[in-house]
This record gives structure tokens, sequence and C-alpha cells, in this order.
């Protein structure tokens, strides 16, 4: 279990009883590689340039309707050098899973493989125009159509939706196939049913779409109450959004009887497929009655996720749901030549809801995961479940005797570990543990989510990390984890040793201050 | 199973200490019905490196590349050429394997990022405020209506007939399932953009007002006057850009009383990848509309040490406090993309990105002269950036398209694939030009456009 340290730092080495960082303070505010790095904007100039272009003719004849800008934009350059050392230095200042453990619950930070850079960079998909004729891009058509078979098939779904661009907007095409299709057979309906345990995006999605969110409560063994979700059923209920494996890290045992109760009153089931990566080739959801679930590319399928985004959020649908799927879809002739349903091939549309994005989804996301599909195959993806579901195990046993895991007696988790701040010492918290592993080195768990559970902390290693990798995170956090149970007060100042230490963040939000000024 | 860590060994240490016998006893909980156990079938087993890439390179080979014919497509997609340090900054492992930074301590790269970039954003659009980007133009566009009827509590769009169609089919598509109603109209085949006809259907009903600008025809126009009979009724302007370049070139949209800007950010730094992943700008020009703004904004503040730091903030909009009460169910930005616009953005300046704007103009208006003498030609346009529409006289814009593909020439969109059963759109062809274009091309289309129109009946 202990990973000692091996290069021989000691705690006492960098911190003096204050608190505070040894050595004289330096005169840049700089300490070595750790670098500060002013505002674009204090360090461009409106007349610097990091491009070569042509110089403008005042005297150029336009055809710009008088329009022409008068008004200085309000722009600075760089040139090529600086904006390199600018960015660079930026970069310092952030933790990726380049870096290190990155065990953020419910956003699956696994290693993301250059070979799907690579392949994505690929002339021949880089640079194709989304509306040029599509005898031209046959083998774009080709990589969607391969992804969707691939989606299908380990989800055991009949039908894929490509175009939704992240999570959050396949939950949102996945509803709006919902609703179409009741509308279709004249059937009204104004609730959707919201398990408390939900990513927010759930209810905000269902509420976008028009209807009446109720929340159905979880049970004391962390998933959704049966009973309770079975007494709110009736003919008002248009769908039920249910996460599996859920937020708290926990298989809804009782998957297929809720899908069954919600179909037997006319309803469909929503999936939250977020956390898909713990099940991937070891459970279809379409063998559990799912309707509908997105898929987060970027999650189970290794599509890095760049600071915030892109993701990306095809959406599988079951055969009563498959025929309002959005527009544009792509279809194949007998010859094998592929072709694309948009607006203009009115006679194979059918209902279709309409369109969601003005072109195919997110086609660069697309090539990075049927890359990383290809690599993995059917064998390893089923793998990357079983290693995922044994590192998060290993993680909440060798957790769970000094920190509080509300669920542990649930039997096991999925992908996530999910534990609570119970025991700690009155006034140290959730956030203070998550500071401290900053100092440690480690990018923090997920906090405060899901909201069934005191201060929570959910823990995903992800099947990416090696044992050593783990056992060396165990030994920090348990370390951590003791602060906190031991009244340490040094803790609630942490991080120490971050670029930048606590934040007001309430100061920000009172009064925001969104751009720069002057 | 080069990515996975894990040896057997390892894995029977860490079952031993979970207490499990197999790693099939840690999927107990699933009932027996849903049990995938043993191979999948219908997929391949994991293929090695090279085999991979042969695979991939195989069916990139089956496109036709942009950058290796002539090519002038773009309505709402641009080809620029994104300065070669703009892959290498967004490929370091910093930026490119980092989440939303939710712990700001240590994720002050991608924010102090995202600020200067909605600094960028606002100054280009004369705005206030931007946002930390959203999915990609068209769902911006949604975003803004939605918005416009939150801000005026009322429920009718107005959409001008010369918004990218899918932009209004995406509103459209959206509307329908909110209740919100939404009037559009098919763009007139005039030179200049009937903005007098929008005016006229501005009523005290009116949320908001969209217009494009360029327009799907590629024709620019003063906007004040939309903008002061907007507001005379108490609706917003909501102005899509779908080529941030031109606003190098032309009035920002805020500085014509835009109270909503939108736009595609993928002409700078992202590149056409097929439509996505793509970048939506979003900007408001009164911050006292910030609250009611969808998606993520990143703010100034400062540390426990006093020094200036960065943080996501204003989060009570957002999905994950006020879940159905949010301003918009969007999680995700579009962070790595935004990185792109905003290092091509800093690598340009003001000096670079108004010399850019002037190249495209330039080599645009030239395009239009050389086109406008292909017999059966007609330039549309009085006025225009970097895109035009060209009337073939009677002659199917698509059938054009997919023989001057024949012939080696991506020779632009036709706009009957974008409004279907339009008749008088069937003869239309929008062109692009942009820095890419070199002179040569341009000729080399006049050439093929002249031939493809004689032999097209």
């Amino acid at each position: 279990m202990n990973a000692p340290n091996k290069s021989g730092w000691k705690p006492e080495m960098e911190l003096s009883e204050d608190g505070m960082h040894n050595g004289p303070a330096t005169t840049t505010g700089n300490r070595a590689l750790m670098l500060e790095e002013p505002l674009l904007f204090e360090i461009g100039r409106a007349e610097v340039t990091g491009v070569d272009l042509p110089p403008v003719d005042a005297n150029a004849p336009t055809r710009l309707g008088g329009l022409a800008r008068s008004e200085a934009i309000g722009l600075v350059g760089l040139t090529e050098p600086e904006t390199v050392r600018h960015y660079t230095r930026l970069s310092r200042q952030n933790y990726g899973i380049d870096l290190g453990f990155f065990p953020l619950g419910s956003c699956t930070m696994k290693h993301n493989p250059r070979l799907n850079e690579k392949m994505a960079r690929l002339p021949g998909f880089a640079d194709i125009h989304p509306l040029a004729p599509q005898s031209t891009v046959q083998g774009a058509l080709e990589v969607v159509h391969q992804l969707g078979h691939w989606l299908c098939t380990l989800t055991g779904m009949p039908a894929v939706a490509m175009s939704p661009k992240a999570g959050a907007h396949g939950e949102l095409c996945g509803i709006l196939a919902i609703r179409a299709a009741h509308e279709a057979r004249g059937d009204a309906r104004e609730v959707v049913l919201v398990p408390e345990s939900a990513h927010g995006t759930n209810p905000a999605t269902a509420a976008f779409a028009n209807y009446r969110v109720e929340d159905i409560p979880a049970t004391p063994e962390g998933r959704v109450d049966v009973a309770a979700l079975k007494a709110r059923l009736g003919p008002d209920v248009a769908a039920v959004m249910i996460t599996n494996p859920n937020t708290c890290g926990l298989f809804e045992k009782d998957f297929r009887e809720i899908a069954d109760a919600v179909h037997a009153v006319g309803g469909y089931v929503y999936c939250d497929g977020a956390n898909f990566n713990a099940i991937v080739g070891k459970v279809r959801p379409g063998d559990l009655g799912v309707d509908a679930m997105h898929i987060n590319l970027h999650k189970t399928f290794s599509t890095p996720h760049g600071g915030g985004g892109p993701g990306s959020g095809p959406v599988v649908l079951s055969e009563a749901l498959a025929p309002y799927a959005p527009l544009p879809f792509i279809r194949q002739k007998d010859g094998g030549e592929f072709y694309l349903v948009e607006e203009e091939n009115r006679e194979e549309r059918g209902p279709t809801f309409g369109r969601m994005t003005a072109f195919h989804g997110q086609m660069g996301m697309f090539t990075r995961a049927l890359t990383y599909m290809l690599s993995h195959g059917a064998d390893g993806l089923q793998q990357v479940a079983e290693d995922a579901v044994l590192n998060a195990n290993y993680i909440l046993r060798s957790m769970e005797d000094i920190l509080h895991a509300p669920f542990a007696a649930s039997g096991p988790c999925m992908h996530e570990a999910l534990f609570g701040d119970k025991d700690f010492t009155e006034g140290l918290t959730t956030l203070d543990v998550a500071k401290g592993l900053i100092d440690e080195g480690y990018h923090p768990m997920t906090v405060y989510f899901p909201l069934v559970v005191h201060g929570a902390m959910l823990v995903e290693p992800t099947e990416t990390e090696s044992k050593a990798a783990i056992d060396q995170f165990i030994t920090a956090f348990r370390a951590v984890v003791t602060r906190a149970l031991d009244g340490d007060e040094a803790l609630k100042q942490a991080p120490y040793y971050a670029p930048r230490r606590r934040l007001d963040e309430t100061g920000a939000a009172r009064k925001p201050k969104l751009a720069f000024e002057g | 199973m080069r990515y996975l860590p894990l040896t057997d060994t390892d894995r029977q240490e860490m079952l031993a200490t979970i207490g499990a016998a197999t790693v099939d006893d840690l999927f107990v909980d699933v009932p027996e019905v849903a049990r995938l156990d043993g191979p999948i079938h219908g997929l391949p087993m994991h293929a090695s490196e090279m085999a991979v890439e042969r695979h991939m390179k195989k069916l990139a080979a089956k496109n036709l590349v942009a950058g290796e014919v002539p090519f002038f497509l773009g309505a709402g997609a641009y080809r620029h050429h994104v300065p070669a340090s703009v892959d290498t900054i967004i490929q370091r492992g910093e930026f490119l394997t980092a989440y939303t930074p939710y712990q700001p301590e240590i994720a002050q790269g991608t924010l102090q990022m995202l600020f200067e970039f909605q600094t960028q954003v606002a100054r280009l659009y004369g705005c206030a405020v931007a946002n930390a980007s959203l999915y990609d133009g068209s769902t911006a566009c949604w975003e803004a209506v939605a918005m416009a009827t939150r801000v005026t509590k009322r429920k009718r769009a107005v959409l001008s007939g010369a918004l990218h169609p899918h932009y209004a089919q995406v509103v459209k598509t959206m509307a329908h399932f909110t209740g919100d109603t939404i009037a559009d109209a098919l763009p007139a085949i005039t030179p200049d953009p009937e903005l007098a006809g929008l005016i006229a259907r501005i009523d005290e009903d009116t949320a908001c007002v969209v217009v494009q600008y360029p327009d799907i025809l590629g024709r620019i126009s003063d906007l004040t006057p939309v903008a002061e009979a907007a507001h005379a009724k108490g609706a917003l302007l909501v102005v899509v850009n779908t080529e941030p370049v031109a606003l190098g070139a032309i009035k920002s949209p805020g500085e014509m009383g835009a109270d909503i800007v939108v736009g595609e950010g993928q002409s700078l730094g992202v590149g056409l990848q097929f439509g996505g992943p793509y970048l939506g700008l979003f900007a408001v020009r009164d911050p006292k509309h910030v609250r009611q703004m969808p998606g993520r904004l990143c703010g100034e503040t400062t540390d426990a040490e006093g020094k200036r730091a960065f943080v996501l903030t204003l989060s009570t909009r957002e999905q994950h406090i006020r879940r159905e009460k949010a301003t918009s169910n969007i999680c995700t930005n579009s962070g790595l993309c935004a990185l792109a616009f905003t290092v091509h953005m800093t690598l340009l300046g003001e000096r670079g990105l108004r010399e850019l704007a002037a190249e495209n103009h330039r080599l645009a208006c030239i395009a239009a002269d050389r086109l406008a003498k292909v017999p059966g030609v007609e330039v549309l346009n009085n006025a225009f950036f970097n895109e035009f529409t060209l009337m073939l006289g009677g002659k199917p814009a698509r059938e054009i398209i997919r023989d001057l593909a024949d012939r080696g020439v991506l020779g632009g969109v036709s706009l009957g694939r974008l409004y279907p059963g339009v008749e008088a759109l069937e003869h239309a062809l929008l062109v692009a030009v942009t820095e890419t274009t070199t002179e040569e091309d341009i000729e080399r289309l006049a050439q093929e456009l002249e031939a493809s129109i004689k032999e097209t009946v």
C-alpha cells in the first residue's frame, strides 16, 4: 500500500512555521520554474503581429457598402515567439491528465492517446468542408457510419443520432425525440421524473424542453427509490431520466423493473450514459430497456476535453424513438455509397424532430473515438470496464476504514468511489481535503456532488492508472484525510504550493469582472 | 493493450485487497439478464498502432482534401490559414488533457486564457461581455433567442430570411418544443438585404429580431435602423456572424446597436473538420444582461495572498446549481477550440486581423469581377466581404457544383441544397474566397464554371 517517495523530499524542507515558502521573495514574483505571466492585454501591442500579411492598401477599391470599420477594435498582438511563450507559461499553471492522476468523479479523466490526435489531423479528415459534395467526402461519412455501428453494437440499441455536440446536448436530443414520439401519437405529457442524484444537466434539459421536472428520492443504499418512482408513474409522465451506473457510483440493479413500469404507462426511459465507461462491453443498455442514452465520447472513448470542451454526445435510440432522430443522418446505398439525409431528401426524412446543429456533429471527435475503439477492439473495451471498476473498488476498500463511505455496504461500486465528510473535525470540510490534495500533487476528486451525500467526494481513477500510481494516491489521500480527522488547522489554508492560493470566489461573483479594462 | 497499465499480478493483488475472487464479482449488481459474458459479436479485436493508422489513412484517402484543389466553399465554415504555432500550443498536454477548471488554483492557465478570449470576443463584437464559448454558431443562435425570451418575457422571435438556413432550422426545432413562436421568411433575391420588410414584422410581442451579418448570401448592410426599430418596440436585436474575419474590415454589430451578438468562431484557429468541433461565440452589449447569459463565464478575482487570479463565476445561473431553473442546460463549452481561436487572434492582433480581412476582401473583389465575366453569370451582391452569390442564368447550381467537383474544383455551396424546394434559389451559387485562395484558383474556377454552364442543360 505505501509507495515511498524516492526523491528525498520531506515536508519540513518546504514549509516554515507560518506555513509560507522558505527563502527570500524574488524581484519578479517568479520562483525558478514557476513563472508568472501577465495578461495578453498588458504585454501585447496594437501594431504588433505574429503573421506575415500584405499591408493594407488604403486606396484599394472596396465593396463594403459604406460599412468599413473606422474605430479600433481594441485587440493586441504578439509576435510568434512571444505568443508561444505566453501560452506555454499559461499551460504550466494547469493540471492535466498528462501530468498526473486526475480522479474527477463522473468526469472520467483517462489517458488521451496521441494516435487519436494524429489521425484526427490527417488532412483527409481535418481539411474537408461540411457542405462539400458528398461524392468527395465518402471516407468521412464512412467514419461516422462505422462509429455508429460500434456504438449501436456496444449498447445493444438499433439506432444512433450522431449530431449532438456534448453530453448535455445529447440529453436534449433524447428528450426531444421522446417529446416528438408522444406528439406523434397525440399524447401530450408534461412531466419528467429525475432522481435527485442526477447530474444537474438532466433537470435542466427536461425544463429546456418545456417539461415539468419532479424529483425522485434516493434510497439509503444510494439507488433510485423504486417504490417512490412507481407510485408517481401515470399517464402524465413522459419520461424518467436515470443515470446508470449512477452518480453514487452504483449500478441501478432494478433498472429493468423501472423501465418496464415506465413503459407500461406509455413513458420512455432516458439513461444518462456519462458513466458508460464502467460497463462498456459488459452490459448492453438496450437489454435494460433504455429508450435513449447519450454517450460522452470524451469520457468513455478518450477524446480530450481540452479544459472544458469540446465534448461529443451521440445518442443511441430504441426502435420507438429512432424515427424521430434529428437531421442529418447517414445512410448507405446498396452499391456502398454513403449519403446524408438532410432537409432536401424529404421523402426519406420520416418524422424527424428537426435539426440540432448546423452541420454533422463533432467529426473531429468521431475520428478520435473510432481510432480509440479500433485500438482497443471489443476485447480491450471489456478490459477497460473491468480495470476501471477494479481500480475504483480498490480505492473504496483502501479508504473505508478511515473515511466515511456511505454506500460501501451496498456492495461493490462501479467506476467511482463515493465518500462523505461525516467524521471530519468540525470546521474542516471536503474542500479543505481537496485543496490539501493539490499540495500533494493531485487534481482533487469531484467535491460536493452528488448532492445526496453530505460533503461528497467522488473519486474516479479510470482504467489508465497503474497500481503504483493508485497506491501513491491512496497514501496521499489517507494522509490528508487523517489531517482532516485530526483537526489540522493548516489544511484550511491549503493549497500552499499551487500557482495560486485559495481564491475569493464570492468576490468574483459579487462584482463580476469579465473582461480586461484598459 | 497498450493503454492499460494493470498487469495480471496487479489485478490479483487488488482483488485480494478488495476481498473479491474475480473481477466479475464486482459486477454482481448487474442482473444476469443484462450481463454480456464472452466476446462481443460484430466488432474486431484490438489492433496495433500501425494497423489502426493504416485503416484510418485508407478512410481519409477517400476524401478530397480542400487544400489540394481550388476551393470556394463557405456558408458558415471557412478555410483560413492557421499558423503552425496554434496547433502546437493546443496540443500541449496541460491544455489538451485538462478538464473544466473546477479547481481554479491549478487551472489558472485555462482560466486566464478564457478571460483573454472573452475580452477579445467582446471587443471584436463591440460588446461589454462575452462568455467562455458555446458548442457552435447555430446552437449559440438558439441560446440567444432563448435568452431574449427570458429578458423580454415575450415569446416571439422574428428571423431574417437571410439567416443561415441551418441556424434557422435549429431555432425552429427548439422553439417547437419550448412553445416559442418563430416568424421567418425566405431571402429575397435582391442585391441588398430586405431590412425594411424585417422591420415591418417587429411588433409589441417580439422578443428579438435575428439578423445575420454578413448574411447567408454574403450581403452586408447597416443594421442601425433594425436596432432602432427593435428597441422602439421593446425587442432585442440579435446579430449572427459566421465569419469573424469580416469584423476586421466592417463595423461591429455592437456599434450598430445589437443587444446580443453570437457567431461561429471556426474561422480563427479551428479549421474545417467536416463541421465540428466548432466554436460558439456569445456576447452581450449591456452588462446588465450578464446574469441571463447561458454558458460558462470566467471572472477576475484575487487569491488569499492578494495575487490576481481567475475563476469560473456567476455559476448560480448554471445547471449544476439551478438545475431546472438554469439559464441553459449547457455544461461543456468548447474550451480547446476557444484556445485555438484566441491563440490565432493573439498572433494576428489588431494589425494582423485588419490585414487579413483586407486581403480576404481584395481577393473576393478580384473573384467577383472575374466571375461576373463568365457568360450567363451574374454577381448578385452590391456589398460583400469575402463571400458572394452568383446567379447562374437558370442553370441548377447543385448540378454545376457536382460537375465542378468532377473537374477537380470545389466551386462553392449551392443555395438549392440549403433551401430545398425554393425555386428562386435553385440557380444561386454561394462562392467564398479567403487568403488561401490564389488568383490562379480564381481563374481556374472561372474557366471550369464557363465550361460547366455550357455543358449543363
